[in-house]
């Protein structure tokens, strides 16, 4: 599959990741010659096959609905770049 | 073509906060409200390396809500990742249900004008709610708040079935009904515990596809969403009366102007790359889990009508009222268990109750007194200690203060005169004072009675029984 | 006696006998962390001042008879993709360059606060563990401790390096395609990847959830044994972690193979595997021919199915865990931001590094809604073809055995220019992962320029007893430690 540039913006933006005049050709050749490798998995003998959901054969995983407070909440604000109010603060959303 | 000929499509997507006590991925607490951030550790806040662990509530109360509205409960179900970014979704996807939700193809039957009718739900899943964005001081800035990230949702995907606001409008509050009687939700629309995203389309009459609908989302009253539904309606019937095409899009109902209006670009169009959320594993439900939940069931609010009709004589319609809140059940059921009158209950509820709440704007749960005290009230007017008249001043002086009955009587003395001689006296008195009124009863003039008794009881401020006061009148005219 | 070069199971031996003491032991840490960190490049993050600091308060504690920890006061490196409570985690990203974790994961809980373990410092590694050789770390390119001049391997090349070069005693990697198993058969060491869901996640930074597993990076095979007994064990915290009852695995630890059933699988020595490491692992199944153990050649025609589908996977899940880097909460926010979409753009994509977007974009592209069936759902078929033809294989052997790396370590620079041939280089390891079966990569030779060469031993889901085994029997019987030592060679200055 011939993976074009307009494609390769518009997965950019879906990461939100912005990529430089410079950079975009380098991507492209990149991710051509990786899908075009990639595409070996249609190749494969599958058709029988299920596909593998879950990272294990784990099920049921539950926890009881009691509260644990976390004990230090002063150290979950401690990275933010901008806060106020004990909140994150960001540019205005509408 | 006027509106006649077009049949309205409405289908609603509904999400209510479940009432677990933790959030459904952490620990945390659910809690209202609380000083931002305060309700959160590190899996909730997304901090990296954290990990989801699911809360078994969630899956129970997810089921419970399946099994009222006929849903059959998937065995084997799942979590997906819906990725998107924005401020108030921490982790940049939510952790929703994708292609095995944990409920599908069940109904809620509903009663119009036009009969009752069964409204087909597709699905429902159980997802996490995000965040909230608050307004910093000065309008510069927004500031993030992240207490009720991870609050558990039910989704309650419906089939598009609706074909009028009045039909939407009964689906949405029997659908209400039926989370709080099994109380997996209280469903408190003003605190968004409970919202819709609708989705309206129009079709000429007789035309099989459906048109293209437009969505608007997060709608949390009965109000909005009815006026949403009206003018969605109104404006896709003027666009293709006109000759236009309906964009599907998201829409923003705004309240104020009462309009919609667009919200995003089309161009934008949203790719969430679902795709299995590798932090959490399957879940494999047991018929006996599923048994055990139905058999545990709580009463919904179509067997409470019909008990209420069997069992204490109300009306068909008295029933559904009363059942429409689970609250307002429980208070007319608990009422009845003291006072043994349920039709003086009802009428209570149905009337003066619900005039006054509906003058203040408020549901069943904010009745500020408990229901031993309409009890006490029906009881003061069966023991003739007041006047149905004075009982309607204490009830609305039960609003205002909170005060029982019998101390609202007492301190405005407002006890019911039933004394034989103290009512002889006023009798006199107002006998004296009108001779024409005596005159023309007696030619046969059955009005005058009536005028009497109504100085009378002007005179006793109301307090006079009008019963005794009728006797008497007549008593002393023949 | 030279501290540094002994094993943990050779500390603890002497701290019992009480011919060493915790600050000794630290301290020679310290000064050989001094030494060497100039030329090896190992650490993000050393914390050699607190270390000498703690290694006082333990043996204060120890000396009041106090209950720390079987291993209280060993010290121990940690790859800085695990969240330390109070201590930069920067997954060596300039995304997280100031990141302090709130909370300490499962594993680094239990080595540090549970165990009494002294922390020497955070390690180094491809950035976001994405990449086989450290040279995507934001900070510094770690150098390999045979030839300062090559690569340690990736990610876990801080670890592996400061193993290798006895900076720090052993430590703690992550794998997902093989970053624990490379970089320790590039460096000459002791790697192990257990069994998926047999150690927490709980604080692992992910990178490709499904995949990662935390485990030991040592200089020999008990001592992956001990640590590994120490790190495994079920977790509430990961819904994925097995619930199977605590092991000692140095209880396996038996020399002695008589009988054991070796498969070796053909097309893991075909084309792309270099000759020298052919020929050190044809010596090494004639040893365990020699020990007792039947070595039958066998067929896991998965190789590059397994590649490709790990590259999908693995980049799938990473698009969507590393969306949490918007710059909003923790992490590099860009300068200048007018509105949010400024912040969550700009501050991501200057904050990760090209290798990241890379992997980020073609993990978006794999699950964009048109490409989704073409590739990460057939991916997650070939997941489960993987999984089939290594359970048909264990079910005839106990262990197969394949080269850790199809090269010795590469020079520094060489394959930073063309992505898919270091994605290539992982052919050896990712199948593994995609099986979530367990593996050992124990060194077994050198080539012509004195480079260390691995061995790959895979077990059976939780039979981590039999692969350890297995290696330690080869390492008693070989002595590659005292034949090879690293010569840090090739250093510019």
């Amino acid at each position: 599959m011939k993976v074009t540039r307009e494609e390769l913006l518009h997965i950019a933006k879906l990461a939100d990741l912005k990529l430089e005049e410079e950079e975009i050709d380098k991507y492209l050749l990149n991710l051509q010659d990786i899908l075009n490798f990639a595409n070996i998995v249609n190749k494969a003998p599958v058709e029988e096959l299920k596909e593998t959901i879950g990272s294990n054969d784990n099920y049921n995983v539950f926890r009881k609905d009691e509260i644990v407070e976390f004990e230090d909440e002063e150290a979950l604000l401690q990275n933010a770049p901008e806060k106020e109010q004990n909140m994150f603060k960001i540019p205005k959303v509408i | 073509m006027a509106r006649e000929d077009y049949e309205v499509v409405i289908g609603l997507e509904v999400h209510a906060e479940l009432s677990t006590k933790t959030k459904i991925f952490c620990s945390c607490p659910t809690e209202f409200g609380g000083k931002p951030n305060t309700h959160c550790c590190p899996v909730c806040m997304a901090m990296p390396g954290a990990l989801p662990v699911l809360n078994e509530k969630v899956v129970e109360y997810a089921v419970k809500a399946g099994l009222a509205t006929n849903c059959e409960i998937s065995m084997d179900s799942k979590n997906d990742r819906k990725n998107y970014f924005y401020p108030d979704l921490p982790k940049s996807y939510q952790i929703s249900q994708f292609d095995k939700p944990l409920c599908e193809r069940g109904y809620v039957e509903i009663e119009t004008s036009e009969g009752k009718k069964k409204i087909g739900l597709t699905r429902i899943h159980i997802e996490e709610d995000a965040g909230k964005l608050n307004h910093d001081e000065y309008g510069r800035g927004s500031l993030v708040d992240l207490n009720r990230a991870g609050v558990p949702l039910i989704e309650i995907v419906s089939e598009p079935d609706m074909r009028s606001v009045e039909e939407a409008d009964v689906y949405l509050k029997k659908l209400k009904s039926i989370l709080e009687y099994i109380e997996v939700s209280d469903c408190k629309m003003q605190e968004g515990s409970l919202r819709a995203d609708v989705n309206v389309s129009i079709r000429k009459k007789g035309q099989k596809e459906y048109g293209t609908r437009t969505e608007m989302k997060n709608m949390n009253s009965f109000r909005s969403i009815t006026r949403a539904i009206e003018y969605e309606i109104e404006r896709q019937i003027e666009v293709v009366e006109n000759g236009g095409k309906i964009d599907q899009e998201t829409l923003r109902w705004d309240e104020v102007s009462g309009k919609t209006f667009s919200m995003r670009d089309k161009e934008d169009a949203q790719d969430y790359r679902y795709f299995p959320e590798p932090d959490l594993v399957a879940i494999k439900l047991s018929k006996e889990y599923i048994d055990n939940i139905r058999k545990n069931l709580p009463e919904l609010p179509e067997s409470r009508k019909e008990r209420y009709i069997e069992e204490y004589k109300l009306t068909e319609k008295e029933a559904r009222m009363i059942t429409s809140s689970k609250y307002l059940s429980d208070f007319f059921e608990k009422g009845v268990e003291i006072s043994n009158n349920p039709k003086a209950i009802c009428n209570w509820l149905l009337s003066d109750v619900a005039r006054i709440l509906n003058e203040q704007e408020k549901e069943p749960d904010e009745i500020p007194f408990m229901p031993e005290d309409l009890a006490e009230l029906v009881a003061l007017i069966e023991n003739g200690t007041i006047s149905t008249k004075i009982a309607k001043d204490v009830l609305e002086k039960m609003f205002e203060t909170k005060e029982k009955p019998n101390k609202i009587i007492k301190d405005n003395g407002w006890v019911q005169i039933s004394d034989e001689g103290a009512i002889k006296e006023v009798v006199q008195k107002i006998l004296d004072a009108n001779p024409q009124s005596i005159i023309d009863y007696k030619n046969g003039k059955d009005k005058a009675l009536g005028f009497l008794v109504g100085q009378a009881m002007k005179e006793t401020k109301g307090k006079a029984n009008p019963q005794m006061l009728n006797n008497m009148f007549k008593e002393a005219m023949k | 006696m030279n501290i540094t070069e002994l094993t943990v199971h050779e500390l603890k031996e002497k701290l019992d006998k009480k011919e060493l003491t915790v600050s000794e032991i630290t301290k020679a840490y310290v000064d050989r962390i001094n030494e060497k960190e100039k030329d090896v490049n190992a650490f993000v993050t050393t914390l050699t001042d607190e270390a000498l600091e703690k290694a006082k308060q333990i043996e204060e504690k120890l000396s009041h008879n106090e209950n720390l920890g079987e291993y209280a006061g060993i010290p121990i490196g940690i790859k800085d993709n695990m969240c330390t409570k109070g201590i930069k985690t920067t997954c060596a990203s300039r995304m997280l360059e100031n990141f302090i974790s709130p909370y300490d994961g499962t594993v680094v809980n239990k080595v540090i606060n549970e165990q009494n373990m002294i922390d020497l410092g955070k390690l180094n590694m491809d950035e976001f563990a994405m990449g086989s050789s450290t040279e995507t770390s934001y900070f510094k390119k770690t150098k390999n401790p045979w030839d300062l001049s090559k690569v340690p391997g990736g990610s876990s090349g801080g670890s592996a390096a400061a193993v290798s070069a006895n900076m720090v005693p052993w430590a703690l990697g992550s794998d997902t395609g093989g970053s624990i198993r490379q970089p320790a058969s590039l460096c000459g060491v002791v790697g192990l990847k257990p069994t998926y869901g047999l150690v927490s996640r709980y604080g692992l930074v992910a990178f490709a959830s499904s995949l990662d597993q935390i485990g030991p990076i040592t200089k020999d095979v008990e001592d992956s044994a001990i640590l590994l007994s120490i790190i495994a064990g079920h977790d509430e915290k990961d819904s994925t972690s097995m619930n199977i009852p605590k092991k000692d695995y140095t209880k396996s630890l038996k020399n002695d193979i008589k009988g054991l059933k070796i498969g070796v699988p053909k097309e893991f020595f075909g084309e792309g595997i270099n000759e020298e490491v052919k020929t050190s692992l044809n010596t090494a199944i004639e040893k365990y021919k020699e020990l007792g153990a039947v070595v039958e050649e066998t067929s896991l025609n998965i190789a590059e199915y397994a590649l490709a589908a790990y590259y999908i996977i693995a980049c799938a899940e990473a698009s969507s865990n590393l969306g949490r880097f918007d710059g909003i909460r923790y992490g590099y926010r860009a300068k200048n931001c007018e509105t949010l979409k400024d912040i969550f753009v700009n501050s991501r994509s200057e904050g990760f590094g090209a290798e990241v977007k890379r992997r980020i974009i073609l993990g978006t592209y794999v699950l964009s809604s048109g490409y989704y069936d073409a590739y990460y759902k057939k991916a997650q078929k070939v997941r489960t073809l993987v999984k089939n033809e290594f359970a048909k294989n264990l079910e005839k052997y106990d262990v197969l055995l394949t080269p850790t790396s199809p090269i010795t370590a590469f020079k520094i620079g060489e394959k930073t220019e063309n992505p898919l041939e270091m994605y290539l280089s992982d052919i050896c390891t990712v199948s593994i992962n995609i099986a979530g079966v367990p593996a050992i990569s124990i060194p077994c030779g050198v080539d012509k320029e004195g480079m260390p060469i691995g061995m790959q031993l895979i077990g059976k889901h939780f039979d981590e007893e039999t692969i350890l085994n297995t290696a330690y029997t080869y390492e008693k019987n070989t002595n590659f430690r005292e034949k090879y030592k690293p010569t840090f060679k090739g250093g510019a200055n």
